[in-house]
Formats: C-alpha cells, structure tokens, sequence
C-alpha cells in the first residue's frame, strides 16, 4: 500500500480495562518508547468494564507496528489493532467559538449547514460551531472560518469503528495481534 | 470467607503462594504488615538498605528459577527499591515487591514518606497494583505472582495503604483470577517452526545465540541437544552464561562488545543465525548491518516485542523457548542428514584457543588468571555473582560456568552494586552451595552495608575484590577513548576492606599472590562468616577483547 519506511499516521484502537490508570500506563508507554502522539481520545464502551482508546500516531510502519505490541504488553490491554482508515468510521468533534458580528452571522451559519454543523451557543458578537467528521473535514471547516476570526477551537481527538460486522471485541478471546 | 485485616490476608495470600522468605526493612506505614508477618512461618530477613532487598530478592529469584519478595515501607523505603526493581526488569527476573503506602485517605495530599510508587515504577514493572480494599488482596496477590512469574518474568509491585493493611474485612481466597489482556504464548506456530527448520536444514554455517530466555525458560538440555545435532556453536549473551556448559566443545563464549574472538568472529561468518531468549542489545550486537549480507536469522521470544525491535529477522517464533526449541529439533531430526562441517568446526577450535592462551601466559595476579584459579577451587554447581565493571567483564569471558543459574549479573541495567546482595539472595535460596560475589572496589562500596545483613543473619558468602583503587571500567573508556585524561575515577586506597570486613564481624584477607589468593580463597569456602577477600591488581589492567561502543563485532580490540 505505502511506502513501509515513510512517515504517516496511522490510527490504533485499542481495547481495556475500564479501570484507574490505564490511560497513564498507555501515554506512559508512549512516551517512555520515544513514539509521537498525535491524538488521544478514551471513553466508555458498550461493556462496564471496558474502555476504548483511541490514538494518531506518526512514524513509518514499523514503529507503529512496535508501539502496537508494547501496548499489547500491558496487562490492562485486551486488544490492540491498527484501524485502516479506509475500512473504518473515523471520527473526530470540534467545537469552534468564532467572531460574528450581526454582518456575518448569517454566513457562518450557511457554512455550518454544508458542513453538516450546528450553532450550539451565540452571543451578540461570537457563534460556537459544533462540527464533526474526520480531521481533514475539521481542518477544512477551520480553514473557511479563519477568516471571521476564530476565538478558540476544541478538538476531541479521533475515535473510530471498523465499517461491517468486524468487531475488535469478538477477535479477543484467546488471539494475539501480529 | 473469613474476616481479617489486610495485613493477614496479605500474609495468607503469600503463604498460598509458598513464599518462604522475605527480604525487607520495615517503616512507620508497614508496621500492620510486620505485625501480621511476625506470627507466620515466613523467614523475614532484615536488609539494610531497601535497595538491596530487591537484589537480594532477584538473586534468589535467578538462582531457583522462583519468584523472589521483597518489601519496603512507603516513601523512600519504597524509592530505594527502585533501582532493583529497574535491575530485575530489565533482565526479566520474577519479583514481587510489596511497599506499604500512606492511608488512601492521605493519598495525594504529600503527606509524611508519600511516594506515588506505583506511578514511579510504572516503567519498570511488568505490571503494578495498589490495593483498595482487604477484601481485593487475595486476587491481587495471586496476579501478581502469575505475571510475575508466567510469560517473560519479570518485577512485579504491590502497594498497600496502610489503613488497607489495618482494616477488617470478609476475604475470600477461593476466587479464580482473570485477567483478559494477559495471555503468554507458549506454544511456537507450526508453520514457523517449518520455516525454521528449512533454514536450518541449508545452513552451511549455522550458528546459535542464547540468552537469558534460555536460562529462565529451563531450556538448557534442548538447547545442547539442538547445537548437537546441528553442529553449531553457542555463543552466550551474559545472561545466557551457564545455558550451555562453558566447556562443551561448541560453547564458544559471550557474545559481544567484551565478548570471546571466537562468538564475535564466527557470528560474522554464519550464514543462518538462530537466536534464542536474546533481546540484540546494543552490548550484544554491535552493529547489525556489519554482519554477513546474506546472513538469515530465526529468533525465537516468548516477548512478541522483542522481535523485530533491534533487528530484522526472517523467521520470528513467539514461543516459550523450551518448546520452541524441541519442535524444531523434532521437525529437523526427521530430515536432518548429519554433516562433518570441518571447516567451520576447525574454525571453532581454533578461534577458542586465542583466549585460553591469555588465561594462561600471565604472571602476578592477572584478572583472567584469578578467574581461571577461582574456578578451579569450586564444584560445578557453585553460585558466581558479580557486580558492574571490568570485574564483570572478566568473570564473564574467563570464569567458565557449567550449570544454567549458576552466573547471576545485572546485564541489562547494569546495577552496580547488584552483586553482594544479590549473592545474598542467592545463598538463602542456595543454602548448601558456596556462593562467590566477583566484585570491583568500586561496586562493593556501593553496598557494603550488607555485610551487616550476611553476618547477622549467618547468610556467609565469599566477596572477591580486585581491586584497583580505581572505577576501572570508566578509568578504561578514558585510557582509550579520552585520551587518558582521568577524571573523577580514582577511589583512592580506601577504605581498608580486611578491617572493614572486621568491623562487621566478618572475614577480611589481603592477598598479594596467586598462591595466598588460593589459600585465602581456601579458607573461606570453609568459613561459616562471610568473606572478603581484598585482590589488589594493576590501576591500568584493561578488560580485553573490546568491541568499542556503536563498532562491528569485528572491530575488536586486543590491546
């Protein structure tokens, strides 16, 4: 597919234990390793006791192939995969607080609709856009309001399925990746 | 279900466990544990210095293949365990260390000897807990043995509030463990296997590099058997010292920046290298891309990580090494037609006498020759510990080991400091065989206080210094690559270890000769009080060969 020495990013899911500190022994691993993060983003799942992480990371295929399996180390990681972008829902929220005087109000939310966003705060002088899709449509939408100004932006960082019936849950029993 | 405080469930779990001894000191936050451990069967023995009970405890741990236990109070007795628990990572040893912690209701707050120690040895444990509840530590405890122990050993913390140790509680000791992201693989993949053995069955020049997995997996017998049948030499990582025989014709020695001529040359020259239990560090290979261009490698690891982390291999295995290793011998007899190799077994021989003639054309008391003597005066299964330096490096090329467990060294982190107590460790386990710390000036120094722990607690052990007033290993890098300018090496002529042993209660000699090493060396064998023998050699002695740091293997220096 690409280049096995070019730097990119490359997306990991990983499951865990839903328990105190396992995003401190994730980012731990991470930095201890010397590997580049881009992006973290952890929540709950459909089962109590487990988490999903996700993560961007940067670096050629086998850096991302050595951060996988020292995340696999770790006895609170279920499952680690790399998520193939193009077989995959990728996801990202940002909220956007932008200038809006009364002139340009009514523009900013002409490109909120395009992008499929909603006004969910406004203020005589500012409009706070929620927006998600993947990052390249974030940057996009960044991009096209900079011009009005743009007060302050907060990003969730990626999270992401597997497109399909593909579950990283029903491969943990007993497998190991790479 | 019966009620307890934590401290007692702490102490039954570890019953359960079989646990037998305890290398500790306690502190304030302890006291509850220390009160419960007081009642048991459990032999606590007093160090003193925490650092030194997780040596201690690594040195058992290496020296039974079991795991070891240490303990500590909160705050600095807990970060005093730090560097033996960092020693006992990196060469993949099972441990168990228990710190006390302040009261969960102090926790966060500074309070007096807080030290957030599961966050501090997060890096270096293979995994670490801290207790809650009384009710959690039976589970706990049984996770934490099973990871310490299963898979690549390795340490192992658990931390325990001391308001957790003191509390009561309804425990239950009946409850399995799970542990979901937890699953060693033990068993190699056939297909890998096969691969394997297709390699092996064209090698011309097979070679075989075993470390420290080999020793922890009790693959030694499979590993001989292989290298037999194969016709391949066995160079030794310094942690794979002992798997193989020192004296078996195919045993060529260390690999590596100190290693033998005859493990850095003929690895250059084999054409399939079979590496097993090895992690390619830095000492171990040199420079990757200076071996042969053809060159294939198998590597087999039970650490899925380890492969492909410093160096590319064709054929990776991620199997417990043991099995690993009959499979393919299974696989390999079934097709194998046995080969003379002459020349490459010429080589061999005659690679291996390059270093037996600097063993012996030395007069006075020559490092190389001392080990050589050492060796002579104790059984096979006698236990060598060193501690970090030129000694090290000379016990490992020149003081040949027999039986797998039986050299224990700080490899990876490099501790000094680690032999003494380490021998220590290594004693209680051993307690019939006689157990020699090979030691530096230098390192000795850094834990001589535990000739207090050996004394006291009758643990008699022999502690060989050669000593040369000096930080030998750092004064050698300045002689060769500083041009000489020594800086911040020179130890000066003390302290007097004959009465510095005295002072302890314990044995002292100075010899000058070989033969007064010999009768000294003698004499503590049959001590029933630990000795140190003080060895006065030359500032300027040089451990050769070397390989310098960041060179090929085959830039080795002789002189």
């Amino acid at each position: 597919m690409e280049n096995e020495n070019q730097e990119q990013h490359y997306v990991i899911g990983a499951i865990v234990e839903h328990q105190p500190g396992v995003l401190f022994r994730v980012t731990s691993l991470i930095r201890r390793r010397g590997f580049n993060i881009q992006s973290i983003s952890v929540g709950p799942t459909e089962r109590r006791e487990i988490a999903r992480i996700t993560l961007v990371v940067t670096g050629d295929k086998k850096i991302v192939e050595q951060v996988v399996k020292q995340l696999n180390k770790l006895v609170e990681v279920i499952k680690v995969s790399i998520i193939n972008p193009e077989r995959a829902v990728v996801r990202e929220l940002a909220l956007i607080k932008v200038n809006a005087p009364k002139s340009a109000k009514s523009e900013i939310i002409n490109y909120a609709k395009i992008f499929k966003g909603h006004i969910v705060d406004a203020s005589p002088k500012s409009l706070t856009v929620e927006v998600t899709g993947d990052s390249d449509k974030i940057d996009a939408f960044i991009k096209l309001l900079k011009p009005h100004g743009i007060k302050e932006v907060a990003r969730t960082g990626i999270t992401a399925l597997s497109r399909g019936i593909e579950s990283v849950n029903n491969k943990s029993e007993g497998g190991r990746t790479l | 279900m019966e009620v307890m405080t934590g401290a007692e469930a702490l102490i039954k779990a570890l019953k359960e466990q079989g646990v037998e001894i305890i290398f500790g000191i306690p502190g304030g936050a302890a006291l509850d544990i220390y009160n419960a451990l007081c009642d048991s069967s459990i032999r606590h023995i007093l160090m003193r210095h925490e650092q030194c009970a997780a040596h201690a405890a690594d040195g058992y741990a290496r020296a039974l293949g079991r795991v070891g236990v240490c303990m500590a109070t909160s705050g600095p007795g807990a970060t005093n365990l730090v560097t033996g628990i960092a020693a006992a990572y990196m060469d993949s040893s099972p441990l168990v260390a228990l710190t006390a912690q302040v009261p969960t209701t102090y926790i966060g707050r500074d309070a007096f000897q807080e030290a957030d120690i599961t966050g501090i040895t997060n890096p270096i444990t293979k995994h670490n807990f801290q207790v809650r509840t009384p009710s959690e530590i039976p589970s706990v405890i049984k996770k934490a043995f099973f990871i310490a122990h299963s898979g690549r050993p390795g340490p192992v913390l658990v931390d325990f509030p001391k308001n957790v140790q003191a509390s009561s509680a309804k425990v239950d000791f009946s409850n399995d463990i799970k542990l979901p992201g937890y699953r060693p693989n033990y068993e190699p993949h056939p297909l890998q296997v096969k691969k394997a053995v297709e390699l092996l069955l064209q090698a011309e020049r097979p070679m075989i590099v075993a470390g420290g997995g080999v020793i922890a997996s009790n693959a030694s017998a499979e590993l001989i058997s292989l290298a037999e049948l194969l016709l391949a030499p066995v160079a030794t990582t310094l942690m794979g010292k002992g798997c193989i025989p020192e004296n078996h014709p195919l045993a060529t020695g260390m690999i590596g920046m100190h290693g033998t001529v005859a493990s850095n040359r003929l690895i250059q020259e084999a054409d399939v290298i079979l590496a097993v239990g090895v992690r390619f560090s830095d000492r171990t290979i040199g420079r990757i891309d200076e071996f042969g261009k053809d060159v294939k490698i198998i590597h087999i690891d039970i650490d899925s990580a380890e492969i492909g982390k410093n160096v590319d291999v064709n054929v990776p295995i991620v199997a417990d090494a043991k099995r690993a290793l009959n499979e393919i011998r299974k696989l390999l007899q079934e097709n194998f037609k046995k080969k003379e190799r002459s020349v490459w077994m010429a080589k061999l021989k005659e690679l291996k006498e390059q270093l037996e003639e600097k063993a012996n054309c030395t007069e006075g008391i020559k490092p190389p020759k001392l080990m050589v003597e050492i060796r002579k005066m104790l059984p096979e299964n006698a236990i060598i510990t060193t501690e970090v330096g030129q000694h090290q490096m000379w016990a490992a090329l020149y003081l040949k080991i027999y039986k797998p467990r039986t050299f224990i060294s700080s490899g990876g982190l490099g501790a000094m400091g680690f032999g003494f107590p380490a021998a220590i460790g290594a004693k209680v386990a051993c307690p019939n065989v006689p157990v020699v710390d090979i030691a530096g000036d230098g390192s000795f120094i850094m834990n001589e206080q535990e000739l207090a722990t050996s004394v006291t607690e009758q643990i008699p052990v022999v502690v060989v210094i050669l000593n040369n007033s000096m930080l030998g290993m750092v004064a050698q890098w300045q002689r060769l690559f500083y041009k000489r300018r020594y800086f911040a090496v020179n130890l000066g002529k003390v302290p007097d270890f004959v009465k510095l042993a005295e002072a302890y209660g314990a044995q002292g000699f100075r010899v000058q000769s070989i033969e007064e090493f010999s009768s000294a060396f003698k004499n503590a064998l049959k001590s029933d009080v630990t000795t140190v023998i003080d060895v006065p050699i030359h500032p300027e002695e040089n451990v050769f060969p070397m390989v310098p740091a960041g060179k090929a293997l085959k830039e080795m220096m002789w002189e």
